[in-house]
């Protein structure tokens, strides 16, 4: 306890409260929509994807700075999510096992790289790894920064464009007659998943930011059905999971924060399943008799 | 001289075991549950040690097969009170991973067991770490486990062969001329538990699910009938394991995620110059007609 409250009087363990809290609330909001489209598993190819392009940029650069690092990534989640389209369009493969392969294969090459740049390069690598499980402890202000600063510009590019993305995800038909530029919306809406991954992946890590993609949004679907509310609920059970996964990962030492953040997420859901009022476990029982 | 050929030996049982085991869950477009599966396995490891207080071969195999099976139940059971599949895996598959990884954190200083080795295996320790009895030594205890749950996963196939077969290709058809479909499922997801828990040791959780999904996509590439898209996909898991070997002793980097990028590589051939399905051949065949 008294651990926690000397660093909740640090500064650099404030800004991470506030970043962790902007990036928990912004995958919720970005993750309802990647529920609602049934792009759950592809969210968790692009970020184990983001594994190779960081190392790629590591190797070219010989630097460990970190937006140029996400820009690498950024790119090679893209890449995936295409290939798992080509792959599904031009052959028998179903989406399942493209990505599936995707995953593997990246995540495979990225493990690839990640060893070859602690073999081959001076002491400089150091905190590359921490890309896999996130290390909030480690992040430094810039990192935190960062990571606020890109999930509030994705929060608020999402509340702007709100009735656009909701009608292209709805009825594309309809919304295409009435003029909105739906594949332009479509585009952005891959590219706000692509950046609040890769601005993610520093606290979580790519193996498991998706979790906080899916989770809080499933959770939320337990409460309501309009999408606007899931939304804000979902943003809430992922600043909540946010906040306390790196508040524990900080307090006890040896803690990664991205598991406990998941997990923090995945009571809420389980919570939720039991006694939410929609389609919850209590409430069909009592339905049910 | 014997040293590597332990190595060899463990990687082609990995290809091998994995990939006809996967490339049956392939077929059944269940690849995804192969990939949750292989994270969730980490839990079952870490769930045996906390009974025995031993990283011991049958323990571990138990937890992992019992995990497995609980993963795919709990999929199974969140898909059918309403949450649609992909995002009914991502939960649970993050959740229960999230866990063991955090487990891990506690228990990791007693017993030679972090979360590097959990996610990219050390193919490297294998022969090192042999079965005794009385003072013999037979071989490493790796290649024991994984020959026997080769044994096994190649009786049940021959045993169910027909049943696996007619409730892959028309799950309909099966039920009604009365195939234990459940059974057959839950056969299979404990299948791919003891693939993974016997390959945890050498390749790793993480990198397991390449070995599981890429060759049977490759194989399903190559041709079109039931048994020879299992036995091609152990061939071309043994190939990939060869060939990642190869690749990661000249380079220096890591066997496992080495023979990953391998199993890629095969997949990116087949799917340009397989004869039937490749994207060459079928593009010749357009412009020709």
């Amino acid at each position: 306890m008294e651990a926690f409250l000397t660093s909740l009087s640090n500064a650099n363990f404030q800004w991470v409260l506030v970043g962790s809290l902007l990036l928990g609330f912004a995958s919720g909001v970005i993750g309802s929509f990647v529920l609602l489209k049934k792009q759950s598993l592809i969210s968790d190819a692009m970020a184990h994807a983001a594994l190779p392009g960081v190392c790629i940029m590591f190797l070219i650069f010989e630097v460990k700075n970190v937006p140029i690092l996400l820009i690498g990534a950024a790119i090679t989640s893209l890449l995936a999510t295409q290939a798992i389209q080509f792959i599904i369009n031009k052959s028998r493969i179903k989406t399942d096992a493209a990505i599936g392969v995707i995953i593997s294969v990246f995540f495979g090459f990225g493990i690839v790289l990640l060893t070859y740049i602690q073999q081959n390069s001076s002491g400089s690598q150091a905190g590359l790894d921490s890309f896999i499980f996130g290390q909030a402890a480690s992040l430094v202000k810039s990192d935190v920064q960062l990571i606020s600063g890109g999930a509030f510009l994705l929060v608020v590019i999402t509340v702007l464009l709100f009735k656009e993305f909701k009608l292209t995800l709805f009825d594309p038909q309809f919304a295409k007659g009435i003029g909105l530029p739906v594949s332009f919306l479509n585009g952005l809406m891959l590219f706000l998943v692509v950046a609040i991954v890769v601005i993610g992946i520093q606290m979580v890590g790519v193996i498991l930011i998706a979790a906080l993609l899916i989770t809080p949004p499933l959770a939320a679907r337990y409460w309501t059905e309009n999408l606007g509310i899931m939304a804000i609920l979902a943003g809430i059970f992922g600043a909540i999971s946010g906040v306390s996964g790196a508040v524990i990962s900080t307090t006890v030492v040896g803690l990664p924060t991205g598991p406990v953040i998941v997990l923090s997420a995945s009571l809420i859901f389980f919570i939720s399943l039991l006694f939410g009022t929609k389609n919850g476990f209590l409430q069909r029982r009592v339905r049910g008799v | 001289m014997t040293y590597t050929l332990w190595i060899l030996i463990t990687g082609c049982l990995v290809g091998l075991t994995c990939g006809i085991t996967g490339s049956i869950l392939v077929l059944r477009k269940m690849a995804m549950i192969a990939d949750a599966i292989s994270h969730t396995v980490l839990l079952g490891i870490v769930g045996a040690f906390f009974v025995t207080q031993s990283l011991n071969g049958l323990p571990m195999l138990i937890g992992a097969a019992v995990v497995g099976l609980l993963t795919a139940f709990f999929v199974e059971t969140l898909h059918r009170s309403g949450v649609q599949s992909d995002a009914a895996i991502g939960v649970v598959f993050t959740s229960l991973f999230a866990l063991g990884v955090v487990l891990i954190a506690f228990i990791g200083d007693q017993v030679h067991l972090d979360v590097q080795h959990a996610l990219m295996g050390e193919i490297a320790f294998v022969p090192w770490n042999t079965l005794q009895i009385g003072g013999e030594s037979y071989g490493p205890i790796a290649v024991w486990m994984l020959g026997g749950v080769l044994v096994l996963n190649t009786l049940f196939i021959a045993i169910f062969y027909k049943e696996i077969k007619i409730s892959t290709f028309d799950p309909q058809y099966a039920i009604l001329i009365g195939v234990p479909v459940v059974f057959i499922h839950y056969l299979l997801m404990a299948m791919v538990s003891l693939s993974t828990v016997a390959s945890f040791d050498s390749v790793g959780a993480i990198l397991v699910v390449a070995m599981l999904i890429v060759p049977g996509a490759t194989a399903y590439l190559l041709t079109d009938k039931f048994f020879s898209v299992i036995w091609m996909s152990g061939a071309i898991g043994i190939l990939s394991a060869l060939i990642g070997y190869g690749a990661a002793v000249s380079f220096n980097v890591s066997i496992a995620g080495s023979m990953a990028s391998a199993t890629g590589l095969l997949f990116l051939l087949a799917f340009l110059f397989s004869p039937k399905h490749g994207l060459v051949f079928k593009r010749q065949r357009m412009t020709s007609t």
